[in-house]
């Protein structure tokens, strides 16, 4: 039995429908994103976990315990708010203070936990600061702290990181990690940032039109995604759109408009149309002055598209490429800049071989 | 020169703007009324000496002022129509307060938790009384609360009373006028600081444990005083007062400064009594203006 089991759960706002027969198991101890554009109903389902909205249609089982009727305040589960909802009036102290004293525990225990809690998140000497006299990244630490003071059975946190700036959000996702892994609680996080998702959680579930369509760990999600919708979703990638003329030895033939015939390796589960995607990542293309040498691959499971350079991108670690096909089609390439001279830069204009293996493209169903 | 000292002269002149408002408005008239206050009563026009006058020259000037005495405070305390007027003030200030707050913050907190677009409808029903004048209103609970009035007819034809009942004259109906006029000052501020408040701070109350009474105590509650405090502060200062409301509605029993002050002005005709009176009653109003101004600023000092 699954610690949370969301079981069918639908919820409407006037026409709208937000959570559309939502089903998933979460084990005790995860850490889970649920990741997707904004509009999807992500933020929706947390707050139907938290008590703040009441499913139409569903269950919601904690240990076996149906809770989609439980109010909010009678729940074994807290939440981290987005703009954090910290009591302007009260300091750090009663702020984590807070949840313990309705919970009736006794003076000097709340004392004891809330101590431990500050140096949990390193708020030590700041105990009686109102939160508008803390930075961001402290006041997102106090957030923290409060929501984890009554050790709830799952953690919700919505866009926990989204208020940070860049540096500090990478900085706090390590923290959140090891803090998580820590105390082996359960954390659900809401985001629409994939990177952040795939980062820190364990498993994703990514939802779209209030739908959970994958769920899935980081590297199966970016390496093989269930639709042609969450390979755009999730990552950059190149998708040309063809018909599997050819099958046999797991391996597809597949003629496409843009690229020419492609030969892909074929996934479980097996494509059952003929009318498909063939995606490829951008980081998986290789780019040559010529046709790769013989003793890069097998020739038949490699392939060649030629190509000139239109557009380079400088980022730093990576340098991305766009190279137009014969076809007119743009084909979307992406480099490691391993050595600090640029020996094996490509230039605007230059003529260039792309290639990939059969093993990195992926079909997907149309 | 540059655009800044440009720009910055405007911005200087609409600092200045309310002190020469307060100088010009308040501090000049509260100096007449301040030497008023120390000058003997006459039977002459003005009713009192001495009177300056600058073409008479300095030594002149000197002499009258000279004559300048705090007789007039010291009849203020030896009298106790005043210390009682000045009681009754405060008593019927405070306690008026207090029901306007009781009766005010449920409206505000529900006009708060309006749909949005019904807010404003009930933001020009509290302020629609304006639009009729004070005095009228006033006469109208005279007409309500008199012994044939609207009130007794109702409550005769209910068959709740076998006889009409005196309202009229009463302090029942004085606190009755007070609280109907002055709900709104109490209202609007109260409204403007529910309104401002942050939802997801009562959800986050929730979430911790706190049932929505509970939550409202811990978290509505405190974070609303700027509001009650400005609505009290609003409504204490003016009542203390007021003049028309118990004139018109209350019994002729006992006096609220306002009405003393207006018997020893016109009535008396002794200017001095009357505006060492007011002076005394401005006395009395600065200490809670500090106090009020003092939590304000330590409140503003913790959110900065």
């Amino acid at each position: 039995m699954p610690l949370l089991r969301i079981e069918g759960v639908a919820k409407s706002f006037g026409n709208f429908r937000a959570v559309d027969t939502f089903s998933l198991d979460i084990r005790a101890g995860e850490f889970f994103a649920l990741l997707g554009p904004s509009g999807c109903g992500k933020t929706t389902l947390l707050r139907m976990l938290a008590g703040f909205e009441t499913p139409d249609e569903g269950r919601i089982l904690l240990g076996g315990n149906d809770i989609a009727h439980v109010l909010p305040h009678e729940r074994p589960v807290n939440m981290m708010f987005q703009n954090y909802a910290l009591f302007p009036h009260l300091s750090v102290r009663d702020n984590i203070a807070f949840g313990l004293r309705r919970a009736g525990m006794p003076r000097a225990e709340i004392a004891t936990r809330v101590a431990e809690m500050v140096a949990l998140v390193r708020l030590e000497g700041m105990e009686k600061r109102k939160p508008d006299q803390l930075s961001g990244g402290q006041r997102q630490r106090v957030a923290l702290a409060r929501s984890l003071a009554r050790r709830p059975q799952v953690l919700l946190l919505d866009e926990p990181l989204a208020a940070l700036d860049k540096k500090l959000r990478e900085s706090t996702q390590g923290e959140l990690m090891e803090l998580q892994r820590r105390l082996g609680m359960t954390f659900i996080i809401v985001t629409h940032d994939q990177e952040e998702a795939m980062t820190m959680a364990g498993r994703i579930g990514v939802m779209d039109a209030g739908r959970l369509v994958q769920v899935a760990t980081p590297r199966n999600l970016y390496e093989a995604p269930a639709t042609r919708w969450i390979a755009g979703f999730v990552g950059d990638i190149n998708l040309f759109d063809g018909q599997v003329i050819a099958s046999g030895h797991s391996r597809l033939t597949v003629s496409t408009a843009e690229a020419g015939t492609l030969t892909v390796s074929e996934l479980w589960p097996p494509v059952t149309k003929n009318v498909v995607s063939v995606a490829i990542r951008p980081e998986k293309v290789k780019l040559s002055r010529r046709a790769p040498a013989n003793g890069e691959g097998d020739a038949q499971t490699i392939n060649r598209l030629d190509g000139v350079v239109a557009d380079v991108n400088y980022l730093g670690g990576v340098t991305t490429y766009k190279v137009r096909l014969e076809s007119g089609a743009i084909l979307r390439a992406s480099m490691a800049n391993t050595a600090r001279l640029d020996v094996d830069a490509y230039l605007a204009g230059q003529r260039v071989v792309a290639w990939f293996t059969a093993d990195d493209c992926l079909v997907l169903e149309q | 020169m540059s655009a800044r000292r440009i720009f910055a002269r405007p911005a200087r002149f609409a600092a200045i703007a309310p002190y020469v408002w307060m100088v010009l408005f308040f501090l000049v008239p509260f100096g007449f009324v301040l030497k008023i206050s120390l000058s003997q009563t006459a039977i002459a026009q003005p009713p009192y000496t001495p009177v300056f006058d600058v073409a008479e020259g300095r030594a002149a000037l000197a002499a009258a002022f000279a004559q300048l005495s705090f007789d007039n405070f010291r009849l203020l305390l030896s009298d106790n129509l005043y210390i009682l007027s000045y009681l009754r003030s405060l008593v019927v200030a405070v306690s008026a307060t207090l029901i306007l707050l009781v009766i005010g913050y449920p409206i505000a907190y529900g006009m708060a938790r309006l749909p949005r677009r019904w807010q404003g409808v009930a933001m020009m029903l509290v302020i629609v009384p304006f639009w009729t004048s004070f005095l009228i209103r006033i006469y109208a609970w005279i007409n309500i609360l008199q012994h044939d009035g609207l009130l007794n007819q109702i409550l005769l034809a209910l068959h709740i009373v076998s006889a009409p009942l005196v309202w009229l004259s009463t302090d029942s109906a004085m606190y009755l006028g007070i609280v109907y006029s002055y709900l709104p000052f109490m209202i609007l501020p109260l409204y403007a600081t529910l309104s401002r408040m942050d939802a997801s701070l009562l959800e986050a109350a929730n979430d911790l444990g706190a049932s929505p009474l509970k939550a409202f105590w811990l978290v509505t509650f405190p974070l609303s005083l700027p509001g009650v405090g400005a609505g009290a502060l609003l409504c204490f200062i003016p009542i203390v007062g007021e003049f028309v409301i118990p004139d018109l509605l209350a019994g002729s029993g006992s006096l609220m400064i306002g009405q003393t002050l207006w018997l020893e002005f016109f009535t008396n005709k002794d200017w001095p009594v009357a505006s060492a009176a007011a002076v005394a009653l401005l006395l009395l109003l600065v200490p809670p203006l500090v106090l009020y101004d003092r939590l304000q600023r330590r409140q503003l000092a913790g959110r900065n």
